[in-house]
């Protein structure tokens, strides 16, 4: 952490984007944890995407659980609306807040014990619901906060820092958002922003819930020789299946220097998702197909990285409940006290 | 691109892009740190030992230093470096025991300085430690020269002048004074081991043009007259007066016009406003006493009756730009005729050595200006050496005292028999880290955004009404204390060590001004497009790693670093330190050597 906060000066030439705004106006408070810690470059990629994609910062509801992860929806949009819930719980409060005002952009950031230990049942169930927002889990497979116990992420026979095996099976928490029916389902590194910008813009756009699961190396506990959550082992067993690039209504699609096949989906809003493809045989389209891909690398030891799965055209929370179009908290007594002749009414149809 | 190699001096020095800009290289952001910490005795020693002439220069330099401040390209106004360096030494406290020792006993050399301003004196100064005996030889009765006679007291106070010329000639320099060199031919007889010829560029120019000679009387030499005004054979002039030329002795004199009771001055220029030669305070300060400049008039004749002038024709021009360069052409308006009694003619002076003979095997060049190598200042005859004006023309007194450096250690390389090139002292630099602590750092890292502070000056009138009253007041310590935090201390360098860094991000995430990239190396111009912020400044360096683990390299454009620290504070393995640079330049008898 450093007491030093970031100077306002900003390079004179920082580019302002379709909303005046610049890079800068999308950061946060200085961050609190520690120096090089992985959630600090995944805050810097959130900043950078919503800068890119020209979002009013006020628009933004922000809500994370307990942990290093969740402290760090204070380090970006500071002129958003924000709430830092109880441990596990960010799932319950970001429901109600996207089910009271639809027209919120919701980001969600948890970590592994907040998501995978103590929340685990609201996660199941959020992913379920398709609440329309963007669902972050900062994953450094350890307990940062309470000085590096393994996390229920942590892979078996992973080690601790003094070189003891973790003993249990982890829970692989983008699997399970693909087994519980997630509609975009991504795996990220901290130390990739290349990968990780894009695939965040293309999660905010999304309709419906958007999950990706960040790598985030805990520099102080989880970063040696042993570890399957560090820098040096990402870097080595990265295995980047899909790359998005999302293409907004006024970016000029330029010659690309990325490799794969292409291919390009539209998303509900207009825009469109540009997929590079690296692994022949992957289909981000096909569910069961992706569970068993990742499953079968990571048996090898690999970590299968990019846009695992995307249906662009589910149908969120609110379609799925066929609420009014007007967000919740806009209507009026009016329009929520009918009267009593048709309550009458409603009343004698059940009789 | 390949890797940067930062032992080579030159790499972080030209970061301190005021310490680079100065001639005598001044180490400021140490300076400045000093004065901030009040210790204001040791800021004036450190100035005084690169540039010689603080109390002087604090109130006169040409200030290389400010438009290269990075302040200028991360905000807009520069760090008045000009005016901190007044402040340590108005600030001063004994300087006694910091200055160098000179032996008693010498070292049986004599050397020979002819000409006691800036030049002069700050070679003495360099080689009398050493124990040189060295010989002052001036025409006028006291030493300074044109830092004396053609900069007015209400610029620089004459006791602050004395004081630095005292201080030098104190310490042990045999003064000619009232003693005019005629003949350098008799003096070389006189068989000193070295000469210095510093006796500036001493000859005002002059114009030609119709009606000149008639009105002789009526018409001055800008420099002279200033002279003349310094040693007070004049204190007063009448009338309307016009100043003609752009530069900063133009500036002088029409202020000093105005304090010796001019009814009116008016400056005529022959270019246009943007391009005067004048600093742009020297013009904003003769603004502000109400003096009009007036631009795109080059004279075409002084108009004159019965003897008496009338005043002067100017033709109407006007600039046009034509490949990049200024060129003017009538503007079509009719002549302009401005009344005037006086004429002062500040339009540039040259070197002038009538009395050196031409057959002394010391060669002049096609422009009468002596023929030398530019690092060891040494003249077609090897026991000659030239410094300050009287070298390359008219430049500032910030020259003179680096020139006289780099003459000083050829005068002195060659008493001792060595070659002026290949015994050179060379460049050097030094690093030492600043980190402290877990947070703490050896320097204020803190940026603040502050706009740079007014200086308070006396009031008008008090200032008009003599020409001994110095205009600018200076920072008290309060407001000195304040600038001094501007200064983004460009010194305490971002040094990267590749064999640590993880490649975590943290430094780029957090540096508020997109200086550090990682990314795949590619040739110069590839590269500088593709950064985190463009870098469009070529004059700025690109810092770079050797590869790194993932094939990649760190670039940092040096351009609007902040030198914040917040990417060495930022990293968990401290590939980033931030770390002090202290550039040697070679110099005879400096602390630092």
């Amino acid at each position: 952490m450093t007491f030093v906060a970031k100077p306002r000066t900003h390079h004179p030439r920082l580019p302002v984007n379709e909303i005046g705004l610049t890079r800068r106006d999308y950061e946060g408070s200085v961050s609190t944890l520690c120096a090089g810690c992985g959630h600090d470059s995944v805050s810097a990629a959130i900043v950078q995407a919503c800068a890119e994609l020209s979002m009013p910062p006020h628009r933004f509801a922000k809500v994370s659980g307990i942990g290093c992860s969740s402290k760090t929806p204070s380090y970006f949009l500071n002129k958003s609306h924000g709430f830092n819930s109880v441990h596990g719980r960010m799932p319950s409060v970001i429901t109600g807040a996207n089910l009271a005002n639809r027209d919120l952009f919701c980001v969600g950031v948890s970590g592994d014990g907040d998501s995978a230990s103590i929340g685990m049942g609201q996660f199941a169930h959020i992913v379920r619901r398709r609440i329309n927002m963007l669902y972050i889990v900062d994953n450094n497979g350890t307990y940062g906060l309470t000085k590096g116990q393994f996390s229920a992420t942590n892979d078996k026979g992973s080690t601790n820092k003094k070189g003891v095996p973790n003993l249990y099976e982890p829970i692989d928490l983008a699997s399970m958002a693909l087994q519980l029916g997630a509609t975009f389902v991504a795996r990220s590194f901290s130390g990739d922003k290349r990968q990780l910008v894009p695939l965040l813009k293309a999660g905010l756009r999304h309709r419906g819930m958007a999950f990706i699961d960040v790598i985030s190396p805990c520099v102080a506990f989880n970063n040696h020789e042993g570890s399957t959550k560090s820098y040096d082992h990402l870097r080595q067993f990265d295995h980047n299946v899909v790359n998005a690039d999302y293409i907004g209504d006024h970016d000029e699609i330029t010659a690309d220097y990325q490799p794969g096949t292409i291919e390009d989906v539209s998303m509900p809003d207009g825009t469109t998702l540009r997929l590079y493809k690296l692994e022949d045989s992957f289909d981000p389209h096909d569910r069961v197909g992706a569970l068993n891909y990742v499953q079968k690398r990571q048996q090898e030891g690999e970590v299968v990285t990019g846009l695992l799965y995307i249906d662009p055209d589910a149908s969120d929370c609110h379609e799925i409940l066929d609420t009014v179009h007007t967000p919740l908290n806009e209507l009026n007594e009016t329009d929520l006290c009918p009267g009593a002749d048709n309550l009458d009414a409603i009343n004698a149809s059940f009789r | 691109m390949i890797p940067t190699d930062i032992r080579n001096p030159d790499y972080f020095h030209k970061v301190v892009d005021c310490q680079w800009a100065c001639p005598a290289h001044t180490p400021v952001p140490e300076y400045i740190r000093l004065i901030a910490q009040e210790r204001y005795t040791e800021a004036y020693m450190l100035n005084w030992d690169s540039n010689v002439f603080p109390g002087v220069l604090g109130r006169t330099c040409d200030r290389p230093c400010e438009p290269a401040c990075r302040r200028v390209r991360t905000e807009e106004k520069p760090v008045a470096i000009c005016r901190l360096k007044r402040v340590a030494a108005d600030m001063k406290g004994d300087i006694a025991a910091y200055l160098p020792r000179v032996p008693q006993k010498k070292n049986g050399k004599r050397i020979a300085l002819i000409g006691a301003g800036p030049a002069s004196l700050a070679v003495a100064r360099d080689l009398l430690p050493l124990g040189y005996e060295v010989h002052l030889f001036e025409k006028d009765p006291v030493g300074g020269g044109m830092m004396r006679s053609q900069i007015p007291a209400f610029r620089l106070p004459i006791e602050v002048l004395e004081e630095e010329v005292d201080l030098i000639l104190n310490m042990g320099v045999e003064t000619h004074f009232g003693h005019e060199i005629t003949s350098m031919k008799a003096l070389l007889d006189e068989d000193y081991d070295a000469y210095f010829v510093g006796t500036g560029a001493p000859r005002g120019r002059d114009l030609d043009l119709p009606g000149r000679q008639e009105v002789d009387d009526y018409i001055h030499i800008g420099i002279d007259w200033l002279s003349s005004v310094a040693f007070g054979h004049t204190d007063s002039i009448s009338g309307k007066v016009i100043v003609m030329g752009g530069g900063n002795t133009a500036m002088d004199c029409c202020r000093t016009s105005l304090r010796l009771g001019a009814e009116s001055v008016t400056v005529v220029v022959r270019s246009a406003f943007e391009v005067m030669k004048a600093s742009e305070w020297e013009k904003e300060d003769a603004m502000r006493e109400g003096i009009p400049i007036i631009n795109n008039r080059p004279p075409k004749e002084f108009v004159h009756e019965n003897g008496k002038l009338k005043g002067v024709l100017f033709e109407c021009v006007k600039p046009v730009e034509e490949d990049g360069r200024l060129k003017y052409v009538p503007s079509g308006e009719p002549d302009v005729f401005i009344e005037a009694d006086h004429i002062l003619m500040a339009i540039g002076q040259d070197n002038h050595c009538p009395w050196i003979e031409r057959d002394i095997g010391l060669e002049f060049d096609k422009w009468d200006c002596p023929v030398l190598d530019d690092v060891t200042f040494q003249s077609t005859h090897p026991k000659v050496f030239f410094g300050g004006d009287s070298a390359f023309g008219p430049e500032n007194i910030i020259w003179a005292s680096a020139h006289a450096h780099q003459a000083a250690i050829s005068i002195h390389l060659f008493c001792q028999g060595q070659d002026l090139k290949a015994d050179r002292p060379p460049e050097g630099v030094n690093l030492v880290s600043t980190k402290m602590g877990v947070h703490e750092w050896a320097y204020d890292s803190e940026h603040d955004p502050s706009s740079r502070y007014i200086v308070p000056l006396v009031e008008k009138q008090t200032a008009l009404a003599n020409v001994k009253v110095e205009v600018e007041l200076g920072f008290d310590a309060e407001l000195g204390a304040a600038e001094a935090q501007r200064c983004l201390n460009c010194d305490v360098q971002t040094v990267f060590t590749e064999s640590l860094c993880i490649e975590c991000d943290a430094c780029v995430d957090i540096c508020p001004m997109d200086c550090i990239t990682f990314t795949q190396n590619l040739d110069e111009d590839q590269l500088r497009q593709r950064l985190t912020a463009p870098a469009v400044n070529p004059e700025q360096d690109l810092y770079i790693s050797t590869d790194l683990p993932t094939g990649r390299v760190m670039v940092k454009d040096e351009d609007v670093c902040l030198h914040c620290g917040l990417c060495a504070e930022r990293c968990p393995t401290n590939a980033w330190d931030m770390q002090r640079s202290v550039v040697h330049v070679p110099q005879l008898g400096s602390f630092s050597e």
